[in-house]
């Protein structure tokens, strides 16, 4: 059994989350609160210490006062917590659209659109080819709401539907692979560094 | 109540305590289960494997606690091919802050089971905000996103950095992550810089990443628990990720079982219902 306290109170913690499974109760409240206040101070201590002191306050030390412009559009963000100077927050908010937007717009459209179009031009010289191709265009024909789904259109949709919910199926089947891993990491946790009964 | 019903309306506690066993057993007596390894988990081994040592990688850890179960094994498996193959590796985290301590637990790890040297054969930059902006001032320079490591050390003072200044540099550069920051990698470093990019996810996320596979914008990649036990398995390493695969393989049984006895219930009771209404 572990002597380390920081042991004992994760471990406290983590049977105390899996307390809610029975029912709710104060333990799970008292660790769920732990978390959602420890994850804020870390964030927000993190943030002043490695974030703004570096790239703002440093940077305005060492004379790059043109820093004082991403200080006062990141203050004005807080400004949309005051009812009456809120809207001056758009103003930094569009600042951040607009620079996302240019920035993603044209590798964006390179790597998440042409790219993906052009590895779909596979040839149909394989069965997983001809499954690929024969989904992305039912599947593409089933969103396509600008006509009626009936005939042609209709039984295309439909094997298209089928596509979509065998991906759907997958999804949901590595969704419990991955929730079932974590339940694994906590028991490993418990029964090795708390209980020390692994080796 | 008739059995059907009774199928249909187990406790869900049981159920609690039942996925707990299936899970718990395995650990304590292990079942050794084979583990077959996929060729998108092959082709990242085999592009690492095929490296020189002293060529370098640029290594993103980019998952927290919250998706430490998934993705430490593989950060760690990674971590070891490399250090076993003399390959220079540089470390980061851009996700989220607390990914940091996860990011170092498993660089130290590895570092001390290869008896590598921090600044010789591995760098940790840390973490930086705004992880676009990041990748992109990374593909000009390095020291431009860290002119300092995370011990704050000048990168000019890094033996390992002379001679690396941007992707150029670099054989491939592989993220690590339970977010869409692997979007962000494959359109900023690989779309831009054309640097190979390998990823390895959580299983929640894996099925959105196997379009960037099939367009060979990812070499490999790894999914889950699974995926890192294939890698463990290449690498002749067993850990943490085989030994959870016994549990996996039990609870998802179980969770079939349940999935046809609910199922069955279901199907069973409609028509006995229907039989009776008649």
């Amino acid at each position: 059994m572990s002597t380390d306290i920081g042991v004992w109170i994760a471990a406290f913690l983590t049977l105390g989350i899996l307390s809610f499974l029975y029912k709710d109760n104060p333990f799970y409240k008292v660790s769920e609160s732990i978390f959602i206040g420890v994850s804020a101070a870390y964030w927000f201590v993190y943030m002043i210490y490695n974030v703004i002191e570096p790239n703002l306050l440093g940077n305005l030390q060492k004379g790059e006062w043109w820093y004082a412009v991403a200080g006062i559009l990141g203050v004005m963000m807080l400004f949309r917590l005051i009812p009456k100077i809120g809207w001056l927050s758009r103003w930094a908010v569009a600042f951040m659209i607009g620079t996302g937007a240019g920035l993603n717009f044209i590798v964006y459209l390179q790597s998440n659109v042409m790219k993906q179009i052009r590895g779909t031009l596979a040839p149909l010289n394989s069965i997983g080819n001809i499954m690929m191709i024969v989904g992305v265009i039912t599947g593409l024909i089933y969103f396509f709401f600008s006509a009626e789904h009936k005939g042609l259109l209709g039984g295309a949709a439909k094997v298209g539907i089928w596509f979509i919910m065998v991906s759907f199926g997958a999804s949901f089947g590595y969704t419990v692979m991955a929730r079932i891993s974590l339940l694994i990491g906590r028991m490993h946790f418990l029964f090795s560094d708390w209980l020390g009964l692994l080796h | 109540m008739n059995i059907y019903e009774k199928m249909m309306s187990i406790d869900r506690r049981i159920l609690f305590i039942l996925i707990a066993v299936s899970v718990i057993i395995p650990l304590l007596k292990p079942l050794l289960l084979p583990i077959n390894v996929t060729k998108e988990v092959r082709h990242l081994y085999e592009f690492i494997d095929s490296l020189k040592p002293g060529e370098a990688i640029l290594l993103s850890l980019d998952y927290d606690p919250s998706t430490m179960a998934e993705c430490h094994p593989m950060a760690l498996g990674i971590l070891r091919h490399c250090f076993g193959k003399g390959i220079k590796v540089m470390v980061t985290s851009l996700a989220r802050p607390e990914g940091l301590g996860t990011a170092e637990m498993a660089l130290t790890q590895a570092a001390r089971e290869y008896e590598k040297k921090n600044g010789e054969d591995y760098v940790f930059l840390g973490y930086k905000p705004a992880p676009g902006a990041v990748m992109l001032s990374m593909g000009e320079n390095f020291r431009l996103a860290f002119p300092n490591d995370y011990y704050g050390t000048s990168m000019e003072d890094i033996p390992m950095m002379r001679g690396i200044k941007n992707y150029k540099d670099l054989k491939i550069v592989i993220t690590i992550s339970g977010s869409g920051i692997i979007d962000t990698w494959v359109i900023y470093a690989g779309g831009r810089y054309g640097v190979p990019i390998g990823a390895g996810v959580t299983a929640v996320m894996a099925t959105d990443y196997y379009k960037y596979l099939q367009s060979g914008q990812l070499v490999g990649l790894l999914g889950g628990l699974k995926g890192a036990a294939e890698y463990e398995k290449l690498i002749r390493h067993p850990d943490m990720a085989t030994k959870g695969m016994d549990g996996q393989n039990m609870a998802h049984l179980l969770i079939v079982f349940f999935i046809v006895i609910g199922n069955i219930g279901y199907i069973l009771g409609k028509r006995a219902k229907s039989t009776k209404g008649k």
